[in-house]
C-alpha cells in the first residue's frame, strides 16, 4: 500500500515542489543587496550540485561496491549504478551551466580555476568514461564488473581531486571565489526556500532513477526475448 | 603475493629488455614531446623554467598511457591468457608486480625527461635533483593507478581507445601534486601537501588494486 | 567397485557472449583418463567448449562440473586443475623457450630443474635460448606442450593443436597425447576434422551451433 502511494505520488510531489522552488525563487524571494537576482540561482544550483556530486554519484558508488560484494553479483545493484551515474551526469552537466552563469558576472569569464567547477568538470569526465565503458562491451558481466571498478575509483579520486584543485587554486590565488558560507546571508523565505528546492531535487533524482531503472528493465526484457529466439536460432544451426 | 609480484615484474622487465620498445619508442616520443611543448610556448616562454614542472609532467602523463597499453600488450595473445590464467597467480600479487614493472619504466622515463627539462626548459639542475623524491612517489602513484586502468581497458578484449578518458582524469590530481611540488623544489613554497597528494594517491591505488584487480582479471 | 565419477559432466550447457549463444545446451560426460575429439565446422562451438571447461568463460544457464569444481564455482580454482593449449601460441613471445618454462614453473612453485629435461621431452632442447616468437608453427607447439608437461594437469585442453604440423608433428603429438592418457590425465583435443590416428583411438563428438549433435567412441 505505502508502495504503491508512494509509487503513484513520486511523480506529482516532485512536480508540485520545483514550482513551488521556481514560484519563490523568482517571485516571492526578494532580490540580494551585492549579486541581486543572481542570487536566485541559490535556488537551484546548490540542490543541483548536491545531487549530482553526492546523492547520484553517492548511489552509483554504493550500488557499485555492492555490486562487487562477495559473489552476490546482484543485477539489481548493477541496474541502479548505471542508472544513477547517468541521471548523475545529467546533473553535473547542470551544475557546470548554472555554475558558469553564476560566474560569468561574479569572475568575468564563463571558467575560472575554481576548485569546486574544476573537481566537478573533472567528476563529470570519469561519468562519461563510465558510461563509455558500458557501451564498449558485448559482455554484460565483464561491462558490469569493470564499470563497478571505475566507479570505485572516480568515488576514491573525489576527495583527492578537491583537496589537490583547492590547495593549487588555494596556494596559487590565495582565498577562492565561493568560501564556505558564500557571500549570502540566508534567512527567513530565502533559507525556506533553499530547502524547498533541496527537497524537490532530490525527490527529482529519486523520480528519475526509478524511471530510468525501469526503462533499463524493458530494455533488458527486450533483449531477453530476442536472447531466446537466438537460442532457438542458434540450436537449429545444429538441427540442419 | 610478492613472490608473485617479484615474478611478474622481472617477467614484465625482462620482455621490455628483448623488445626494446620503451628505449626506442616510448623514450624518442617523450623527448618530442618535451621539444614539442616549448615549441607550443613560443620563443618568449619556452627557456622560462616556471612552465617546466608542468610540461614535464604533462609529458610524462602521454608517455605514461603509452606504457600503459604496452603494459596490457605484453600479456600477449588470447591464448598467452588463457595459458597463463590456468597457472592460478595470484592477482594482488600480478597487479603488484606489473605495478611495479611499469613504475621502474616511468622513473626511468622520468629521468631523461627530467634531463631533458634541465636542457630545453631551462630549469635548475639543483632543484630539479631535489625533486626526485617526489618524482619518485608520483610516478610510482602513477604507476599503480596506470596498471588498475590498463587492466580496465585491456585485458584482450577491452577497448584499449577508452584509456585517456577513463584514466587522466585519475591523473589529473597527480599532475597537480607533481607540478607543485617540482615547482616548490625549484623555488622554494610548502611542500608537504604534494607529497600527501601523492602518497594518499599511491596508498589508495595499491589498496585499491590488491583488492580489486582479481574481479579484473576474470573472464 | 562403483565407476570413478566422471571428469566431465555438463549438462543442458549455454553460454553466452554479447547476447549471442556460443554453446547452446550441451550435454556431456568425459570419463577419467580418456582422449576427446571435439570436431565441427567453423563457429560451430568448439573452441567454446573448451573454454568453458577451462573456467575461462562463464556458465550462462545449465549446470556443470568440470575436474570436481562446480561451473557455479570458484572458476579460479578450476583453472589451477586444467591446461590449455591454444591454437595462436600459449606463451610470451619475446621470452625464450626456457624462460618461458622457468616463468611457469616458478608460478606453481616447482623446481626450476625440471624445465631442461621437459625441453628435452618436447625435442626442444636446442632450442632452448630461441625467442618463442623466432620459433617454428610446429616447435611453437611442442612448447605450449612443454609448459603443459611441467604443469602436470589433472584436465588437458588443447585447441586445434593440429592446425599447420607436419607428418612428424602429427606423430610426435599422438604419442605424447597417448602417453598423457595412458599416465591417468584426461584430454580433450578440438579439431575440424576427425582424427587420423594410427595409434589413438578417441571418442570423438561432434558439435554444431553449439550443440553436440554426434557421439562416437
Amino acid at each position: 500500500m505505502m508502495k504503491l502511494l508512494s509509487q503513484r505520488l513520486l511523480g506529482p510531489v516532485t512536480l508540485v515542489l520545483l514550482a513551488l522552488t521556481f514560484w519563490l525563487g523568482l517571485w516571492v524571494t526578494p532580490p540580494d543587496k551585492v549579486q541581486g537576482n543572481l542570487a536566485r540561482l541559490l535556488y537551484v544550483h546548490p540542490a543541483v550540485a548536491w545531487v549530482a556530486l553526492y546523492l547520484s554519484f553517492g548511489t552509483a558508488t554504493i550500488a557499485s561496491a555492492l555490486y562487487l560484494w562477495k559473489r552476490s553479483r546482484s543485477v539489481v545493484m548493477d541496474r541502479v549504478a548505471h542508472c544513477a551515474m547517468e541521471v548523475s551526469l545529467v546533473f553535473i552537466i547542470l551544475t557546470l551551466i548554472t555554475g558558469s552563469i553564476w560566474g560569468r558576472p561574479a569572475w568575468g569569464v564563463w571558467w575560472a580555476w575554481d576548485a569546486r567547477l574544476t573537481s566537478t568538470a573533472i567528476l563529470g569526465v570519469f561519468a562519461v568514461g563510465y558510461l563509455a565503458l558500458r557501451r564498449a562491451n558485448d559482455d554484460f558481466e565483464l561491462q558490469a564488473r569493470r564499470s563497478a571498478v571505475v566507479a570505485i575509483l572516480a568515488a576514491i579520486n573525489v576527495p583527492i581531486i578537491h583537496f589537490s584543485v583547492q590547495w593549487w587554486k588555494t596556494l596559487h590565488q590565495g582565498a577562492s571565489v565561493f568560501t564556505p558560507g558564500g557571500n549570502f546571508k540566508v534567512h527567513g523565505i530565502m533559507l525556506t526556500t533553499l530547502f524547498i528546492s533541496l527537497a524537490a531535487f532530490t525527490l527529482l533524482f529519486f523520480w528519475l532513477l526509478r524511471e530510468r531503472y525501469r526503462v533499463e528493465v524493458l530494455r533488458e526484457e527486450r533483449q531477453r526475448v530476442s536472447l531466446d529466439e537466438a537460442l532457438a536460432q542458434r540450436r537449429r544451426e545444429g538441427v540442419h | 603475493m610478492i613472490r608473485t609480484a617479484w615474478l611478474v615484474a622481472v617477467k614484465d622487465l625482462r620482455i621490455e629488455q628483448r623488445s626494446r620498445v620503451l628505449l626506442w619508442q616510448v623514450l624518442p616520443f617523450g623527448v618530442m614531446a618535451l621539444v614539442l611543448s616549448g615549441l607550443a610556448l613560443g620563443p618568449t616562454h619556452a627557456g622560462h623554467s616556471s612552465a617546466g614542472p608542468g610540461l614535464f609532467y604533462l609529458v610524462m602523463l602521454l608517455v605514461a598511457l603509452l606504457m600503459i597499453n604496452r603494459s596490457q600488450v605484453i600479456e600477449g595473445s588470447p591464448g598467452t591468457r588463457a595459458s597463463v590464467a590456468t597457472l592460478g597467480l595470484d592477482p594482488a600479487g600480478v597487479f603488484l608486480g606489473k605495478a611495479l614493472a611499469l613504475a621502474v619504466e616511468l622513473w626511468l622515463t622520468g629521468l631523461v625527461l627530467l634531463g631533458g627539462a634541465v636542457l630545453v626548459l631551462h630549469t635548475a639542475l639543483a632543484g630539479t635533483l631535489s625533486a626526485l623524491p617526489s618524482v619518485v612517489v608520483t610516478l610510482g602513484a602513477l604507476a599503480a593507478a596506470g596498471t588498475l586502468y590498463g587492466a580496465l581497458t585491456g585485458g584482450g578484449q577491452g577497448p584499449v581507445t577508452l584509456l585517456p578518458v577513463l584514466s587522466l582524469p585519475a591523473f589529473a590530481p597527480l599532475l597537480i601534486a607533481g607540478e607543485r611540488s617540482f615547482s616548490a623544489a625549484l623555488h622554494g613554497g610548502a611542500l608537504w601537501r604534494w607529497w600527501l597528494i601523492s602518497l594518499v594517491a599511491l596508498v589508495a591505488y595499491l589498496g585499491i588494486g590488491i583488492l580489486l584487480y582479481g574481479v579484473l582479471e576474470e573472464s | 567397485m562403483s565407476s570413478p565419477s566422471p571428469e566431465v559432466t555438463l549438462r543442458d550447457a549455454v553460454v553466452l557472449v554479447g547476447g549471442f549463444p556460443l554453446l547452446s545446451g550441451v550435454n556431456l560426460d568425459l570419463a577419467p583418463s580418456s582422449l576427446t575429439v571435439v570436431t565441427g565446422a567453423n563457429g560451430a562451438g568448439k573452441t567454446s567448449l573448451l573454454r568453458l571447461l577451462a573456467g575461462l568463460v562463464t556458465l550462462s544457464s545449465g549446470a556443470g562440473v568440470v575436474a570436481g569444481v562446480d561451473l557455479k564455482g570458484d572458476l579460479r580454482e578450476l583453472r589451477r586443475r586444467v591446461g590449455w593449449l591454444g591454437h595462436e601460441g600459449s606463451f610470451y613471445d619475446d621470452l625464450s623457450a626456457s624462460e618461458n618454462l622457468v616463468f611457469a614453473a616458478k608460478a606453481l612453485a616447482r623446481p626450476t630443474g625440471e624445465v631442461a629435461s621437459v625441453l628435452e621431452r618436447v625435442g626442444l632442447s636446442s632450442r632452448a635460448a630461441t625467442s618463442a616468437k623466432q620459433l617454428s608453427a610446429g616447435q611453437r607447439r611442442r612448447l605450449g606442450l612443454a609448459w603443459l608437461l611441467l604443469r602436470r594437469p589433472a584436465l588437458w585442453l588443447l585447441d586445434e593443436p593440429y592446425a599447420s604440423l607436419d607428418d612428424d608433428g602429427r606423430t610426435f603429438f599422438d604419442q605424447l597425447i597417448g602417453d598423457v592418457v595412458d599416465s591417468g590425465a584426461t584430454v580433450v583435443v578440438s579439431a575440424h576434422d576427425p582424427l587420423r590416428s594410427r595409434t589413438l583411438a578417441p571418442r570423438t563428438i561432434t558439435l554444431a551451433g553449439g550443440l553436440v549433435v554426434a557421439d562416437r567412441s
